[in-house]
Formats: C-alpha cells, structure tokens, sequence
C-alpha cells in the first residue's frame, strides 16, 4: 500500500490524480441531485403529519451527514498532514474546510427554516441545535487559524490541531438526540432496525446524501487543485502546466 | 514506521484521547443541565439523583405529550390550557397565543414558561415536537390505525 500511496505525497502526481477523479464525481453529482431532488420533491408522498413540509429533507438531511462527513476527513487529512507531513494533507484540509462549512450552514439555514412552520421556532439552544453550530464555528476556526499566521507551514499546523481536536464534536453531534431531551427529533436513517421512514421517502433521501457527498468531494478537488497551484507556482511543471494550457 | 513519525502519531492520539476525555467528564458533570426541558414526571417527583424540586416562579422548560382530550380553549380568547404527561404524573399547562400547526392532542410538545403552582405552568412558548417517522398518509393509517386530520376547533359552534 506504501508503493501504491507514496507518489501521492507529491503535488504533482497529486494533481493528477485529482484531475483524473473529478469527472466521476461531477458526474454522480449532477446525476444524483437530479433524480434525488426531482424524485424527492416532486413524486415522493406527502408525510402524514407534516404534509409537503418535510421535503425539505432532501436538503437538511444530507447537508447535515455532509457536514460531519467532511468533517471527518478533514481531520483525516489533517492527522495524515501532522503524522506524516504530507504538505498535500494539509492543503487538503484547507481545501475541504469551506466547502464543509458551507454544509453546515445549508443544515442550519434550512433547519430553521424547517423549524419555524413544524415546532414553531426559528431557533431553540438545544443540545443538537448548539453542537452543529459549534461546528460551524470550528470550521470558521481551522480557516481562519490557517490564514492568522504569515508563515503557512506554522498556520497549516495550528490548523490542523485545532481539526483534529474538533474530532470531539462528531460524535457528541450524533448522539445529542439520544443523551438529552431535546426538541429536535431522533436519528431517521441509522434507525436500521425498524422502517423510521417509508422506503418510497428513503430512497430519494440515499440518493440525494450520495449526491451531496460527490458534491462536496468535487468541490473539494477543484479547492484543492487550486491550493496545489497556488503553493507550487513556481516549480517547473506549474510553469509547462500554464504555457500548455 | 519510523521512530519520529510513530511519536507524532503517539501525540496526536494523545492530544485526542486526553481532550476527548475532559469533554465528555465535563459533559457527564452537565449531564442534567444540557437537556432542553423537565419532564412531567421529573417535575413532580423531583430531578436528578437528589430528586430536586424546581421552586414556583421558576422559568423553565416542559416537554411531554398533550394527554388526549385534556385540550380546553376559551371560546372567546387565545387562552388555552391543556395536561402534558409522559409515563406518570400530569401537568396543566396555560397558554395564551397561537399554537404550532402540529399541534394536536398525543402531540409531543415543549412548553416554555414559569411554574405557577407545583404541577401548573403558565407558558409563554409552545414548541411542537415530531418524530422520526415520517411515511405517506395510507400508511400511517394502516400501521398506527390513527387518521390524521387537522383538528377542527370548535368551529360548528360560531355557525
């Protein structure tokens, strides 16, 4: 796995790599938004309590998994950027940072929005509430530590830690519903046991969160093959890159 | 691995371990202070491991499910007053203003408001709680033999 990982380290092929993937993944994203919005808002039924409102689902839900999955990899990539100091790493967490930011203001934006008509309330301080938006600030965090400093190696480091440290909020996130009372309702989908939703609404709801995963995978490319640029500018391949292209 | 490397990795699982650990210490030590609201049954029989009592005009939180047939409306005002109960004991709730679309009697709910008497509160917010399930109208009445309409509110009466 070293042999086959190794080039990696370095920007170039790096580059590459991410030149090589990004089509799949704007494909998956454009294709999966697609049907799991069109399917999701227009064909799925209505709720039986909450009428057409729930369909907003198929935006809050996966935003929200979204922004603690690239969370997660963010600080994958930041423990891969200490451990190993793998310069990509670290760019890769700089890379992923807005875009897992930009989800968890999507979650937020569209919970409050969901919130207001069904519980009657813009927004309360409880337990799930107040850890998203935590996480949102950590997010606001790591970019603006790695921006503070001058020196980008000691502000990729700061980053990092404080990407690694957040790991904490992840877990206290999902588990919120569970460990207090709170208004916001329980886990829907890693309900596996007992059928919590209609497969005739799950559905739409698997394919629009693989969406927004290929989603924030893509976007996260593109920041990342920019960052790569920015740093290597002056190397030589950058150079044959530009006057190529 | 070679040695450096491996004591970066140490530190890094440290730093997480030893964080992780004074966050969920401090969680544990805040535990009931995090959740949103008192229960009915925690309201009357006192909360916690030292059964504490919240004291009348305390401001607080109360959530539970609106006892079936409880619900009682002013015909001429917004006032409303209905009993919340989750596995024991029932509170009396009294609220003046305009409750949430979805609520309904077997709701759960979240009240905000000040404890007037022991079991009664005046709420000044009510906030409805849904759940997880969310399914197509036919079939919530055939799984839970319940037919869910919006309530209608007196509304014969002013005919």
């Amino acid at each position: 796995m070293w042999k086959w990982l190794h080039p990696y380290a370095k920007a170039e092929r790096a580059y590459q790599l991410c030149n090589t993937l990004l089509p799949y993944f704007v494909t998956v994203t454009a294709v999966c938004i697609a049907v799991g919005w069109i399917w999701g808002l227009a064909f799925a039924p209505a709720d039986y309590q909450q009428k057409d409102s729930y369909r907003i689902i198929f935006i809050h839900v996966p935003s929200a998994i979204l922004s603690m999955g690239a969370y997660s990899s963010m600080a994958i990539a930041a423990i891969v950027a200490l451990v190993w100091q793998i310069r990509n790493a670290e760019l890769a967490v700089i890379a992923i940072a807005p875009v897992g930011a930009a989800m968890t203001a999507i979650a937020l934006i569209t919970g409050a929005a969901w919130g207001k008509p069904m519980w009657g309330a813009w927004w309360v301080w409880d337990a799930r509430l107040t850890s998203e938006l935590i996480l949102l600030f950590l997010y606001f965090g790591v970019l603006s530590l790695y921006h503070a400093f001058e020196d980008k190696k000691s502000g990729g480091r700061a980053a990092c830690i404080l990407a690694i440290v957040g790991v904490i909020n992840l877990p206290i996130i999902h588990f919120s519903v569970e460990w207090w009372n709170t208004l916001h309702q329980g886990s829907t989908i890693t309900k596996f046991d007992t059928s919590a939703i209609d497969p005739s609404m799950l559905w739409p709801l698997l394919i629009n969160i693989l969406g927004f995963a290929a989603f924030v995978g893509a976007l996260s490319l593109v920041r990342l093959k920019n960052e790569i640029l920015q740093v290597e500018k002056h190397r030589p391949w950058v150079r044959q890159l530009v006057s190529r292209g | 691995m070679n040695p450096r490397r491996k004591k970066r990795l140490f530190a890094v699982l440290a730093v997480i371990f030893g964080i992780g650990s004074a966050v969920g210490l401090t969680l544990y030590a805040l535990q009931e202070n995090i959740n949103l609201f008192y229960t009915p049954s925690e309201l009357i029989e006192g909360k916690g491991p030292d059964k504490e009592l919240p004291y009348i005009g305390q401001k607080l939180r109360i959530g539970g499910m609106v006892v079936p047939g409880s619900v009682d409306r002013e015909e001429t005002s917004l006032d409303v007053t209905f009993k919340l109960i989750d596995t024991g004991p029932m509170v009396t709730i009294k609220y003046h203003g305009i409750l949430p679309d979805l609520f309904r009697e077997g709701q759960g709910i979240v009240a905000q408001g000040t404890l007037v008497e022991p079991n009664v509160i005046e709420a000044f917010e009510v906030l409805a709680k849904h759940d997880e399930e969310y399914m197509p109208a036919e079939i919530a009445e055939a799984v839970k033999g319940i037919k869910h309409e919006k309530p209608k509110y007196n509304l014969n009466s002013e005919n």
